[in-house]
């Protein structure tokens, strides 16, 4: 049925998070010395969408670190599987780190399918396998929604004047 | 009327439907890995015989000028290449050029309506234009099954004018509830606007009977005819609807260009919307007064081209007949229902019968988002619609976010839909789920 392009596209990786999504499930919010932020994103072309969760804290160090994602949604497997794969990726990293897989899954969404080099994919991990989904613009804004309310949901929490 | 697709007489033979697709440069392209394309995207965008686009190409190589102005040559024969291009059109509906406004789409067809009423009850265009005036407690009642262009613009006249916005429901067939029109539509209601055709479950309605009810309650009707005017004889004036919109680039013709019927006597009364240029008669500092339906409401310089390009599909599809097209279309829904019921693990948006559809038909595929279904279809070059389809009330009235649409037309297949049905046959197996 397929040449392999379809393969391609929805990675094993992509169809195990589809299925099996990390994270799923919102909360309450977190503990006192905690920061929620929240957002909710939709892509009005299909109709996806997802609410995200992000709780922040202060490190002895004066930095800020992601103790926890939660999200629920719903949406095509590269949306959702990606939301799953964010929540494993930030989790547990400090602001800076965050903002550099987020920035460098960004710029992966740009490369056609072309991928980014060995660093890139060290940095993203699991998320390098939506390389494929870069050859099909239609699809990057499923693969981009996750991380959009991410971005959204960390202003609301304040951590950005704090870093 | 509406001729229903099951009393149609003639279809188009295997050589007619050879020459059709002939017609049509792009139905021979291929797509990536040289696969053929298989268009089933026709309730979204139809595409273009070369009639159309040597049409259009014609009219800027040969033609050109401004119309409605200026006395040379050329400004003739553009002008008679614009309004010949509204006599195509209008007869193809069953409607005189004079009650036919281009526009630049549907969309726009129906909010100048909806904006001429609201300028209307502010007291615009004077006690002849009092007809169209709404008001507290006047109602607007349109429907669930409604494309967000016809349900949208009649929220914001309701805000606008203070009136109040009502809805008849969808049946469990994706039916509109005919059923409903006496409770719903009552002395209270000033304008009822409905679909012709279901963008999404391809149901078409039974416009008598709306018809009817909004004359017994002193009602106008807006009929959206966007998915019916490409698919089945229309011939709005015998259907006795007050308006009515449709687009060209549903019906074989360019983008850029649809047309609003309104009866006439509406139409004069009817005060402008976009004002300038071409729609006047006489500008002072002070004061204007305005130009005669149609012109009253083509302020600035027109889409002549894709007009042009309009009345060559409207002459297309009137040669090929369209009993004929309704015909085959009819034959295609059919084959359209049968694929879709041989797969396990599809359900079908909408009617499942045969009678009174369009070859529209929209499905969820159990497990599988229809995004996905949408690429693994492409994948075998097949083009579907995934999504709303504009209709995110009569999604949700389904309880699904999210359906894939395959959607014929006349030049579309027997074999084009056997392609459809065995892709659609993989995309369960292929994200995992069982296929039985």
């Amino acid at each position: 049925m397929s040449t392999g392009s379809m393969e391609q596209l929805y990675q094993q990786v992509i169809l195990d998070h589809a299925k099996f999504p990390h994270g799923k499930g919102l909360g309450a919010a977190g503990d006192l010395h905690l920061h929620t932020g929240e957002s909710h994103q939709v892509n009005p072309t299909c109709g996806d969408e997802v609410t995200l969760q992000v709780d922040v804290d202060s490190t002895a160090e004066g930095g800020v670190i992601i103790r926890d994602v939660r999200w629920d949604g719903q949406g095509c497997s590269i949306s959702q599987a990606s939301v799953s794969v964010l929540h494993d990726l930030v989790v547990g990293n400090d602001l800076a780190t965050v903002d550099q897989i987020g920035g460098t899954f960004r710029a992966l969404m740009q490369t056609r399918g072309a991928g980014l080099d060995d660093d890139a994919e060290e940095t993203l991990g699991d998320a390098t396998a939506f390389t494929g989904v870069a050859k099909y613009p239609a699809r990057i804004k499923c693969a981009l929604l996750g991380w959009a309310a991410l971005t959204d949901a960390l202003i609301k929490t304040g951590a950005r004047e704090s870093s | 009327m509406t001729s229903t697709l099951d009393d149609a007489a003639r279809t188009l033979d295997a050589t007619e439907l050879a020459a059709v697709r002939a017609d049509f440069p792009l139905l021979s392209r291929t797509l990536r890995g040289g696969r053929p394309l298989v268009y089933l995207d026709s309730g979204a965008t139809s595409q273009k015989p070369e009639v159309v686009l040597d049409a259009e190409q014609d009219f800027y190589a040969q033609r050109n000028a401004a119309v409605h102005r200026g006395a040379h040559q050329l400004a003739e024969e553009a002008t008679e290449a614009f309004e010949d291009a509204r006599d195509r059109v209008a007869s193809f509906v069953g409607v005189s050029p004079g009650s036919l406004v281009w526009t630049s789409n549907a969309t726009a067809g129906i909010n100048l309506v909806a904006y001429a009423m609201s300028n209307a009850s502010l007291g615009r265009g004077g006690a002849a234009a009092r007809q169209l005036a709404l008001g507290p407690g006047d109602e607007i009642v349109v429907t669930e099954a409604e494309h967000h262009a016809n349900l949208v613009p009649w929220q914001e006249l309701a805000i606008r004018t203070g009136a109040s916005l009502r809805w008849l429901g969808v049946d469990d067939d994706g039916r509109i509830r005919v059923d409903e029109l006496d409770t719903v539509v009552t002395d209270r209601t000033k304008v009822l606007a409905f679909t012709h055709a279901s963008n999404v479950t391809g149901a078409i309605t039974p416009v008598g009977a709306f018809v009817e009810r909004a004359r017994a309650v002193g009602a106008l009707t807006v009929l959206d005819a966007c998915q019916s005017v490409p698919h089945l004889p229309v011939d709005l004036t015998a259907l006795g609807v007050d308006f009515a919109a449709f687009s060209g680039h549903k019906m074989l013709g360019p983008t850029g260009v649809g047309a609003l019927y309104g009866r006439r006597e509406l139409l004069e009364a009817m005060p402008p919307v976009n004002t300038g240029g071409s729609m006047v008669e006489v500008v002072t500092m002070e004061s204007t007064t305005y130009a005669p339906p149609p012109q009253r409401f083509e302020a600035g310089t027109q889409m002549v081209s894709q007009a042009v390009g309009m009345g060559a599909a409207a002459s297309y599809l009137h040669e090929l007949g369209m009993d004929a097209v309704a015909a085959h279309e009819a034959h295609l829904a059919g084959l359209l229902l049968d694929a879709v019921a041989t797969v396990p693990g599809v359900r079908v948006i909408g009617p499942t019968d045969t009678r009174g559809r369009l070859a529209t038909v929209s499905f969820v595929v159990d497990g599988v988002h229809a995004h996905d279904v949408g690429q693994v279809l492409d994948d075998a070059g097949v083009a579907v619609r995934v999504g709303h389809h504009c209709a995110q009330p009569l999604h949700r009235r389904f309880g699904v976010a999210s359906t894939t649409r395959a959607s014929a037309a006349v030049y579309t297949t027997d074999e084009e839909i056997e392609v459809f049905r065995e892709a659609l046959t993989g995309v369960r197996a292929f994200f995992g789920l069982e296929v039985s």
